[in-house]
């Protein structure tokens, strides 16, 4: 927490430039603040996207979250046309796995030995197929070896730099220490910026595989426009400050 | 046997049919389910064999914490765990009389490492590329839940989203279909039929009226998520006898009336996702 911004206000504000140079496309935030920086996207950066109203409508504004206003709906997007619509690349995704590792695959099913894990998850949903199809940013509220692990993934749920003939498509990746890609040599994990109330030293005790430096230029402070609309017209009642223990 | 339950989450699913299944003497069944608490319960229930899945969350709470623990404890080891465009395909591919469909999705992932018995096919066009193989899922039994349906089987879904029922009920031999108003087809009018009939009544072999079957999921637009319902449903993974004396060793009249009763159901308040 500063004075004048949280983290997760920080996160909301870069997660919605991932979708700035996107185009009429649909983009999905699944979590809280995913959820938040669609619609900061929608409002600040990119009109064209399409969004949904995490049911089965396309809306042509985001409706505050926790508020029960009705939305104005401009379109259909029920769960068998979402992947009508994936399949042909007109997607970008952010989501937040369980674990993440130097390969960029991404686990949402399970940890531990398979057939009877340590901890079940969700299952892999359509994690396969949004890897292979569509760009995917990632956000990570918890930025630690536990996420960020030494070696594999327990479960690959989607596609990563190491596979025969298909690559994934990685946006960025916002954490709640720093901003990343996959874009250093061989795909490795980069590391663009650095959280005010981070350091370099907390992200390297933090990640379990390492990564290249292209930056650690402190993360750029949200504007005063982008808080407005995060403060006023999206999140009112301040849901986002329960995602990030700060 | 294997049986096909459609909806979604913890939405619009045939729970009435499910806690039937409960109390009955089956077992040792195979599920396929863009899981809920169907899941969650048929695995606390030790009915299941084998799960063939996508996903398993009650959509306000996340994670199943019966089916997290039917996983966690070993109870529950044989999962066919797929993505969720795969399981359409396997459903699409039964319901249109093929083997299998092919598609890119699950290559370079350990869907295909834990799912040995699906392979691959090459393109027999100039691309040569090479593609999964989605087998077809086929069902001896779909379960769905309608809001209206006639005794014909003509069966009307006003959710705003119908999910895969269609694909369910296609893929299986015999489609069972609880319905929240019994009507006669009479009373549709042309608009309504035209938007709402996503399956055609040959393939339904049974109706069964039941008004708030889909209990504690949502049907809208009647009624939404039970969430406290839920919540009691989710602590009672690791205690539950009480859960099961209350609810599953009654019948379905005195289970409605442990809830609160039909008319506390139709007024849960529709669900804002």
């Amino acid at each position: 927490m500063t004075d004048q911004f949280t983290i997760s206000e920080v996160c909301i504000c870069e997660a919605a430039k991932v979708w700035k140079n996107d185009g009429e496309i649909l983009a999905t935030g699944i979590g809280l603040l995913p959820r938040i920086a669609v619609g900061l996207a929608k409002k600040f950066h990119n009109p064209d996207l399409m969004m949904t109203d995490g049911e089965a409508f396309l809306i042509d504004q985001p409706h505050p979250l926790g508020v029960g206003a009705e939305p104005s709906v401009d379109g259909y997007m029920t769960y068998s046309r979402v992947f009508d619509v994936l399949w042909s690349g007109a997607r970008h995704a952010m989501v937040t796995p369980t674990q993440i590792d130097k390969y960029a695959h991404l686990n949402i099913s399970s940890i531990g030995n398979y057939a009877q894990p340590k901890v079940q998850l969700l299952g892999v949903r359509g994690f396969p197929g949004n890897s292979i199809s569509h760009r995917n940013s990632i956000f990570i509220p918890n930025h630690s070896k536990k996420v960020f692990v030494e070696g594999s993934v327990d479960m690959v749920s989607s596609v990563g730099f190491d596979a025969d003939g298909v690559e994934p498509l990685i946006g960025k990746v916002i954490t709640n220490l720093g901003i990343f890609d996959y874009q250093g040599k061989k795909n490795t994990l980069r590391l663009l910026s650095i959280h005010s109330t981070s350091s370099l030293d907390e992200i390297r005790d933090n990640t379990g595989f390492e990564f290249e430096i292209f930056s650690t230029d402190e993360t750029t402070n949200p504007t005063k426009d982008e808080l407005d609309i995060i403060r006023i017209e999206l999140d009112p009642n301040n849901l986002r400050s329960s995602v990030i223990g700060e | 046997m294997t049986i096909g339950i459609g909806g979604w989450g913890a939405r619009r699913k045939p729970m009435s049919l499910v806690r039937e299944i409960c109390r009955s003497s089956l077992k040792d069944l195979t599920l396929v389910s863009y899981g809920g608490p169907d899941i969650g319960l048929l695995s606390s229930c030790k009915k299941i064999k084998k799960l063939i899945f996508g996903f398993v969350s009650l959509d306000l709470i996340p994670l199943d914490s019966h089916f997290r623990n039917a996983r966690q404890s070993g109870e529950l080891p044989e999962v066919m765990e797929i993505d969720e465009g795969m399981l359409q395909w396997g459903l699409r591919a039964a319901g249109m009389n093929l083997p299998f469909l092919p598609t890119r999705v699950g290559i370079g992932t350990d869907v295909l490492k834990n799912n040995p018995h699906i392979k691959f096919v090459e393109s027999p066009y100039d691309d040569k590329e090479k593609l999964v193989a989605m087998p077809a899922i086929k069902l001896d039994v779909a379960l769905l839940h309608v809001n209206e349906s006639d005794e014909k089987g003509n069966t009307l879904i006003f959710g705003p989203d119908p999910f895969f029922d269609d694909l369910f009920a296609r893929a299986a031999s015999n489609t069972f279909v609880s319905t929240e108003k019994l009507v006669h087809s009479t009373c549709f009018d042309k608009e309504k039929v035209a938007n709402y009939n996503r399956f055609e009544r040959n393939l339904v072999s049974g109706i069964i009226p039941d008004e708030g079957g889909a209990h504690p999921t949502a049907c809208n637009p009647s009624y939404g998520i039970d969430l406290d319902h839920l919540k009691e449903y989710s602590k009672s993974a690791k205690t539950f006898d009480q859960y099961q004396e209350k609810y599953l060793s009654v019948d379905e009249a005195t289970y409605k009336k442990n809830v609160g009763g039909i008319k506390s159901i139709t007024s849960i308040p529709l669900t804002k996702f």
